[in-house]
C-alpha cells in the first residue's frame, strides 16, 4: 500500500542494468576471476539458487571462452542454514549438486544475483564449511546494493548500486524468468526486518 | 503442519513439499558431514512404548543429522512400567519444554491423544493398528524414486491389512498423489468395514493375488504378517497363508513376467518364508533397503517442516 499519491506507483520500475550490461559485467567477472586466481586451475564456481545458478554457469561459460578451461559448475542452497527460519512458514529446500571435485582444496567461487544484508552468504559459508575445506573462497555477485548486516564483501561485483532499504531490486535472466536479462529497481515496501524477498526481488 | 498424526492430514500439496524436501535431505546422507544446523537447540523426544529398530533409530538419526537434541524412552525402561499413565508420561516430557514428540503406542488413536494434552509438536510414529504416516511417505518416495510420478500408476498392497497401520497410510497417502490402489487379503483378514472407505475412495479389494500380479502392477507392496497381534485363528497355518498370499518364488516369476519393471516393497521386519520368500526380498527390483534409507531422509524432512518455520516458533 503505498503512504503517498504523489510517488510514482509502487511497482513502476527503472532498468538500472540492461542486457548488455550485465553480459559486459559477467565478462569483467571472468576476467577478474581469472586474474585474481592466476588462471582456472582448482577453480569451483557455486550458485546459490536460483539466479545464482544461471549466473554460474553464464561465469563458466565465460570462462571457457576466457581460458578455455572447463571450470565445474554446482548448486549450493542454503535454505537449512538460514538464521531466519522461525520468522517464516518453511518451504522446500532447492537443489544442492556439488561437482565430483568436492569442495577441499579448490578456490570456491560463491556467485549470487545480489547481494544485500550478507545474511544469505554468511548461510553459504557455514554450508561450504559443512561440504570440506576449500582452499579459499570467493564471492562474486551481480549487484552489490549495500545495506550489510554482517561484516561480508564480495570479491566480484557487477554493478555497485546504491539503494534505499525501502526499494526493491529486481535481477531477471533468460534461461531462469521470461523476460531477458535486466536489472530494475522500484520503489516498494519491503516487509520490515526481511530484506530478502524470494523470487528475485531482493 | 503442527502435527502429523494422519496420512489424511496432508494434502497432495504438502505431500509433494515432502517428498521435495525428502530428496534434498537424501543428498545430504551422500556427504562426509551429514549435519545441518537447522534445528539447532530443538529438543524431540521419541517416545515408544512398542518394540522398533528402523522407525526409531531413524527419527533419531534424522533429529541428529539437524542438529537437533533427540532423547529416546522406551516403554520398559520408562516410569510406564511402574505404572504411570500414559497422559501422566507425556505431561511429565512436556513439561520439559520439548518441541516434539514423536510417539509409537500400541493404542490406536493414541497419538491424536497425546496431541490434546501436550504443547509440543506431536508426529505418530505409529498408533495401534491406525496409521503409520512417515512410512507411508517414505514408501511413496522409494516408489517415486524408482517409478517416476505415481499419478495412475497401479499399486497392490497386499497381507494381513487388518492388523496394518502401514497399509492404512500408505492407501491414503497413495490415493492423494493419483495412485490406482488395489488391496489384496484373506477375507479373514479384510478389516470389517473396509468396503465403505474403498468405495468413497476408490480402493479395490480382492483375494485373488495371482490375478493381481497377473494384471502388472508397477508395485507390490508385502505386508508383515504380525503375529503378535494375532489372538485366535486368522489363517490355518502359516504354510497356507503363503500358499494363497505369500510371495512366492513362482509368484515372482509371474508378477516379473506381467511386468518386468515391477517393484517390490516391504515395511520390514520380514517374515522370510511367510509373507515374502528369500528370492523375492533379494530380488533385484526389491527396494526394501531403499526403504530404509528413505525413511531418514522422509524423517528429516517432516522434521524439518514441523520444527523449522514460524509456526513452531510461535
Amino acid at each position: 500500500m503505498r503512504a503517498d499519491d504523489t510517488l510514482p506507483p509502487a511497482g513502476a520500475p527503472r532498468t538500472v542494468m540492461s542486457e548488455t550490461d550485465v553480459s559486459r559485467a559477467l565478462r569483467r567477472i571472468a576476467h577478474e576471476i581469472v586474474e585474481r586466481n592466476k588462471g582456472a586451475d582448482d577453480l569451483l564456481l557455486l550458485g546459490i539458487p536460483t539466479r545464482g545458478v544461471e549466473l554460474a554457469r553464464r561465469l563458466a561459460a565465460l570462462l571457457h571462452d576466457v581460458e578455455g578451461a572447463d571450470v565445474p559448475v554446482g548448486e549450493l542452497d542454503i535454505t537449512m542454514f538460514r538464521d531466519d527460519l522461525r520468522t517464516q512458514p518453511t518451504r522446500a529446500p532447492l537443489r544442492t549438486r556439488i561437482p565430483a571435485t568436492g569442495v577441499d582444496d579448490q578456490v570456491v567461487v560463491l556467485v549470487d544475483d545480489v547481494l544485500y544484508s550478507g545474511r544469505t552468504i554468511r548461510a553459504a559459508l557455514d554450508a561450504v564449511a559443512d561440504l570440506g575445506r576449500p582452499r579459499a573462497v570467493r564471492l562474486a555477485v551481480l549487484v552489490d546494493r549495500g545495506h550489510r548486516e554482517l561484516p561480508i564483501r564480495a570479491d566480484h561485483v557487477g554493478k555497485n548500486l546504491p539503494t534505499a532499504h525501502t526499494e526493491r531490486v529486481m535481477v531477471r535472466l533468460s534461461g531462469v524468468d521470461e523476460a531477458g536479462d535486466s536489472v530494475t529497481i522500484a520503489a516498494g515496501e519491503t516487509r520490515a526486518g526481511r530484506p530478502s524477498t524470494p523470487g528475485g526481488a531482493r | 503442519m503442527r502435527h502429523l498424526l494422519s496420512s489424511a492430514d496432508l494434502t497432495r500439496d504438502d505431500v509433494r513439499m515432502l517428498l521435495a524436501t525428502a530428496a534434498e535431505m537424501h543428498e545430504v546422507q551422500r556427504r562426509d558431514v551429514k549435519k545441518l544446523p537447522t534445528l539447532r537447540g530443538r529438543t524431540i523426544i521419541n517416545l515408544f512404548f512398542e518394540d522398533s529398530t528402523r522407525t526409531r533409530s531413524s527419527f533419531e538419526i534424522a533429529g541428529k543429522w539437524m542438529s537437533a537434541d533427540t532423547i529416546n524412552i522406551t516403554g520398559k525402561g520408562s516410569s510406564t512400567s511402574k505404572g504411570e499413565s500414559l497422559r501422566d508420561t507425556v505431561m511429565t516430557i512436556d513439561a520439559m519444554s520439548v518441541d516434539c514428540v514423536v510417539i509409537r503406542h500400541m493404542a490406536s488413536g493414541s497419538a491424536h491423544q497425546v496431541s490434546q494434552w501436550v504443547d509440543a509438536s506431536v508426529v505418530n510414529a505409529g498408533d495401534g493398528t491406525h496409521e503409520h504416516p512417515t512410512q507411508a511417505l517414505l514408501d511413496a518416495y522409494t516408489m517415486e524414486q524408482r517409478l517416476g510420478s505415481l499419478e495412475g500408476r497401479k499399486v497392490a498392497i497386499v497381507g494381513d491389512l487388518t492388523h496394518s497401520r502401514v497399509f492404512r497410510s500408505n492407501a491414503i497417502t497413495l490415493r492423494t498423489l493419483g495412485a490406482d490402489v488395489t488391496l489384496v487379503a484373506p477375507p479373514t483378514l479384510m478389516p470389517s468395514g473396509i468396503g465403505t472407505w474403498a468405495a468413497a475412495d476408490g480402493l479395490t479389494l480382492t483375494d485373488d493375488l495371482d490375478a493381481v500380479l497377473a494384471s502388472g502392477p508397477e508395485a507390490v507392496m508385502m505386508l508383515r504378517v504380525q503375529r503378535e497381534r494375532m489372538s485366535g485363528g486368522f489363517f490355518p497355518t502359516p504354510r497356507e497363508y503363503t500358499v494363497g498370499f505369500g510371495l512366492t518364488r513362482d509368484r515372482l516369476r509371474a508378477l516379473t513376467a506381467a511386468n518386468p519393471e515391477a517393484v517390490i516393497c516391504h515395511p520390514g521386519p520380514m517374515n522370510r518364508g511367510l509373507e515374502i520368500s528369500a528370492d523375492a526380498a533379494d530380488a533385484a527390483q526389491s527396494l526394501v533397503l531403499d526403504q530404509v534409507s528413505a525413511g531418514v531422509a522422509v524423517r528429516m524432512a517432516v522434521l524439518y517442516h514441523l520444527l523449522a518455520g514460524e509456526e513452531a516458533a510461535a
